[in-house]
């Protein structure tokens, strides 16, 4: 699968994508794909507010739980609820219909200290397993 | 640490796109596709298992009997040659060194599989508490192990071997050949799913692996890793040393009375169980399902009216229910199937019921 050049990237593997100064957030392909099968996310309230790095919330597959980082401060907008019921769509549509949360930026220029898809993908390769 | 060992299969997990990692020193594949394409393999057809990190113990001669029959906790002298026996192996407070298989092979030769991370503490054990005319031996290096499950099973094996597989009970064995290599071939499994056993010499390894694959070819048999094995035989209620079974808790407390035969004249871990018996039961370990979302692990703490009552031991999202399970101690009292419980699952205390185990059997 390709990484979307319009979208932002983690060390932790989240991916952004911005529109204004709201952010929908999920975990990139690479994640799900070590993650194996999701079973199970847990998702944060609407109007909770982040620090950058914070624990928002948690993807469980059959064998591991791993938390998930919030790769900018902000304040949750929305969530997809659709993962309580079908936590799979993380794996078939990562970058789509397995976003996890839509945020509103505290501050925009944290933009800038996220990897663009080229370095990403860079970045994938020289930390492969 | 020292470094990984390899098993015959190695190179077939790698040429099938195993996922490659670290168990009980070992390097074993966790899952060739996913953990519930191959489970629900296993449960709807057939899947292959190499199993060879588990370890094998040998006993024989004059003394063989006597000493087996000392060392574990159901009843060997009883059984018949080609038989199996599920056992713990104790030590003298009743909480396991190891849970085993014991295979009658003759009257005077016993062959033990053990869990692959206790083999030198089991076998160290032994040695240490055996005594008479016997030979007691390690054999680990002289296995592979492979494991054939599912409802297909049978139908994937019999063109290999002239052993009748429909001759062969639950928990028996045979001693016969599989494509052409000497196997011990075992109606037994950790899947709760029908399905065989195979242990043979690794010399054999990839011709006998390769056989079953092709022979298995037609019913869509998969290569299953250790994470669906996992899911399965929690499904099916089987303990797993470590999680559910360990040596701070005894075979009672861990709802395996049905292999601690207190009538036998003596067996180490009996005299603490009698005791324990007569006293009467403090914890329990019992299995549940959420009822609330959320999954159980293992070391989640288990509440009830806010209390902790216990720990969780193994817990997943369970493939073939779609529900999530789990297994764990609770203090006397909070046993009963349909008693509510907690699971403290990070900041969220997530309501639970107790339930009759197994999760899963198979319809026969």
């Amino acid at each position: 699968m390709s990484y979307p050049a319009n979208f932002k990237y983690t060390k932790d593997h989240e991916w952004l994508k911005i529109t204004g100064s709201v952010g929908v957030i999920g975990i990139t392909d690479h994640a799900q794909h070590q993650l194996g099968d999701v079973v199970f996310v847990e998702l944060p309230e609407v109007g909770r507010k982040y620090e950058k790095g914070d624990v928002y919330g948690v993807v469980e597959s059959v064998k591991a739980v791993v938390d998930c980082y919030m790769p900018v401060a902000g304040t949750i907008v929305k969530v997809n609820s659709a993962l309580e019921s079908q936590a799979d769509l993380i794996n078939s549509d990562p970058h789509g219909n397995g976003w996890m949360i839509e945020v509103e930026l505290a501050d925009l220029s944290e933009m800038q200290e996220l990897m663009d898809s080229v370095a990403y993908e860079k970045y994938l390769a020289e930390n492969a397993d | 640490m020292s470094e990984l060992k390899k098993t015959a299969l190695y190179s077939e997990h790698v040429r099938l796109g195993g996922k490659i990692v670290p168990f009980a020193g070992y390097e074993m594949p966790v899952q060739f596709t996913s953990i519930r394409q191959e489970h629900e393999a296993v449960r709807n057809h057939v899947g292959i298992f190499d199993v060879s990190h588990m370890g094998e113990i040998l006993f024989a001669g004059k003394d063989a009997l006597k000493n087996v029959d000392h060392l574990v906790s159901n009843h060997i002298a009883k059984i018949k040659p080609f038989r199996v026996v599920y056992s713990g192996l104790l030590y003298p407070n009743g909480t396991f060194v190891d849970d085993v298989l014991v295979y009658r092979i003759r009257d005077d030769e016993f062959l033990f599989c053990v869990n692959a991370s206790n083999v030198d503490k089991d076998f160290a054990w032994m040695k240490q508490n055996v005594s008479g005319d016997l030979r007691c031996e390690n054999v680990s290096d002289r296995y592979t192990q492979i494991a054939i499950q599912g409802p297909d099973a049978g139908k994937v094996l019999q063109p290999l071997t002239r052993t009748d597989l429909n001759a062969i009970a639950y928990y028996r064995f045979q001693m016969g050949q599989v494509a052409g290599i000497d196997a011990l071939i075992s109606r037994t499994g950790y899947t709760g799913e029908y399905g065989f056993e195979l242990y043979f010499a690794p010399e054999h390894a990839i011709r006998v692996f390769q056989a079953v694959m092709e022979s298995g070819a037609p019913f869509g048999i998969t290569p299953a890793g250790l994470g669906c094995r996992d899911t399965l035989r929690l499904e099916a209620g089987m303990a797993l040393y470590g999680n559910d079974i360990d040596d701070q808790h005894t075979a009672l407390e861990a709802n395996l009375g049905w292999v601690v035969k207190l009538e036998k004249d003596e067996f180490i871990g009996k005299a603490a169980l009698v005791e324990q018996q007569t006293s009467g039961l403090k914890r329990h370990l019992v299995g549940f399902e959420m009822i609330d979302r959320g999954i159980p692990r293992h070391g989640y703490a288990i509440l009830a009216n806010g209390t902790p009552i216990g720990d969780v031991t193994s817990g997943t999202m369970s493939i073939t229910l779609n529900k999530a399970i789990g297994m764990g101690y609770v203090a006397s009292g909070f046993e009963a199937p349909g008693t509510i419980i907690q699971i403290q699952i990070r900041d969220n205390r997530v309501a639970a019921r107790v339930v009759p185990l197994p999760f899963y059997s198979r319809t026969r």
